[in-house]
């Protein structure tokens, strides 16, 4: 590897490391471009793609969440664009979990989701869209229903767990594993115009606080729907924290709830004391 | 006494988003709830003064009664 380092420095324009040397590297050394992206990080250059972030996030930034692992559960209408997001962002692992197919009404809102691809399972479309737009990222097809007893394995290895999922039950089962495993959750849920985004640290209750008279589970989404803008103003809130969480920056909405209000375009946090 | 009440989302609909109320002493969360006529599994979190409170919490004169509907889909 210490050639590998050598060629890829030589190949840099300034400390930026274009497409097509990190491809021609990753088949001149017999290695994959996920392990040339690591390399050049680990050197001090900058794979070019992200090049539009570095005011914002460094060059050891990326090389961090380059080392990241973050579970999205649930690849529907927030998981779709929370996976696009993560994927640009250059989060190398990703586990993508549901176990659903792509169907019609989904087409209003779902990223992922495309006319040819009605049918589908929902994490196939998702690792082919990732190979598409950044092949550097690893991720995780996982077509399984999220629960309690199956959780453990499904999230095992992350940093960071996203809750896309689409009812309360699933996601108090959900906080809890996590709660269990020591793994900080990115809650995001959406109804309608309405949204709101939570990140529950272990040992804290939020969420629980949250849902706590919710016994059926069911939200006013039931009513309400979904339309294309409010999964993806809330997922990428989502991001934007999961990127905080794994960099330790800024500050995530913790103890806390941000509510979204997209029809009188209000946002508004709220302390929950527990 | 006089109580802020804060509605959210879909609870603003054929109500208010922000009203001072009068109730008499004693008065609970719930009784405001009823008296909004909001489905009681439509007030999923009750905030009082920003802390979490149950439906059976009793109002003080001046409190701010925040009141969420539950917000469950992705």
């Amino acid at each position: 590897m210490g050639d590998l380092r050598e060629h890829l420095l030589s190949r840099a324009r300034a400390d930026l490391l274009p497409w097509t040397d990190q491809q021609a590297a990753a088949k001149a050394y017999g290695v994959t471009v996920c392990q040339v992206e690591e390399a050049a990080l680990e050197a001090g250059l900058l794979p070019a793609r992200y090049q539009r972030n570095r005011k914002t996030l460094s060059t050891e930034d990326q090389l961090k969440l380059f080392r990241s692992t973050v579970a999205v559960v649930g690849c529907g209408g927030l998981g779709g664009y929370i996976i696009e997001e993560l994927a640009r962002l250059g989060v190398g692992r990703l586990k993508a979990i549901d176990p659903d197919v792509f169907e019609e009404h989904n087409l209003n809102r779902q990223l992922m989701s495309t006319v040819a691809g009605l049918g589908r399972p929902k994490v196939e479309a998702a690792s082919e869209r990732v190979a598409e737009i950044n092949p550097a990222v690893e991720i995780i097809a996982l077509r399984d229903r999220f629960c309690r007893e199956n959780g453990k394995s499904l999230l095992s290895g992350a940093h960071v767990t996203v809750d896309a999922l689409d009812n309360i039950t699933t996601r108090l089962e959900l906080a809890d594993v996590c709660a269990y495993l020591g793994i900080p959750l990115v809650h995001g849920s959406i109804a309608g115009w309405y949204g709101q985004v939570v990140s529950q640290f272990p040992g804290e209750g939020t969420l629980q606080t949250i849902y706590g008279r919710c016994a059926d589970g069911v939200g006013v989404e039931k009513q309400l729907g979904n339309p294309s803008y409010t999964p993806a103003v809330v997922a990428s809130l989502q991001v934007a924290e999961v990127c905080k969480i794994l960099l330790g920056r800024g500050t995530p909405v913790a103890g806390a709830m941000l509510v979204i209000n997209l029809l009188d375009m209000e946002f508004s946090k709220f302390k929950i004391r527990c | 006494m006089r109580v802020i009440v804060k509605l959210f989302a879909t609870l603003r609909e054929d109500r208010f988003t922000v009203d001072t109320l009068e109730f008499k002493a004693g008065t609970t969360v719930a009784d405001v709830v009823r008296h909004l006529s909001i489905p009681e599994k439509e007030a999923a979190l009750t905030l009082v003064n920003s802390r979490h409170v149950d439906l059976s919490a009793e109002l003080t004169d001046g409190d701010t009664l925040s009141i969420f509907p539950p917000v469950g889909g992705g």
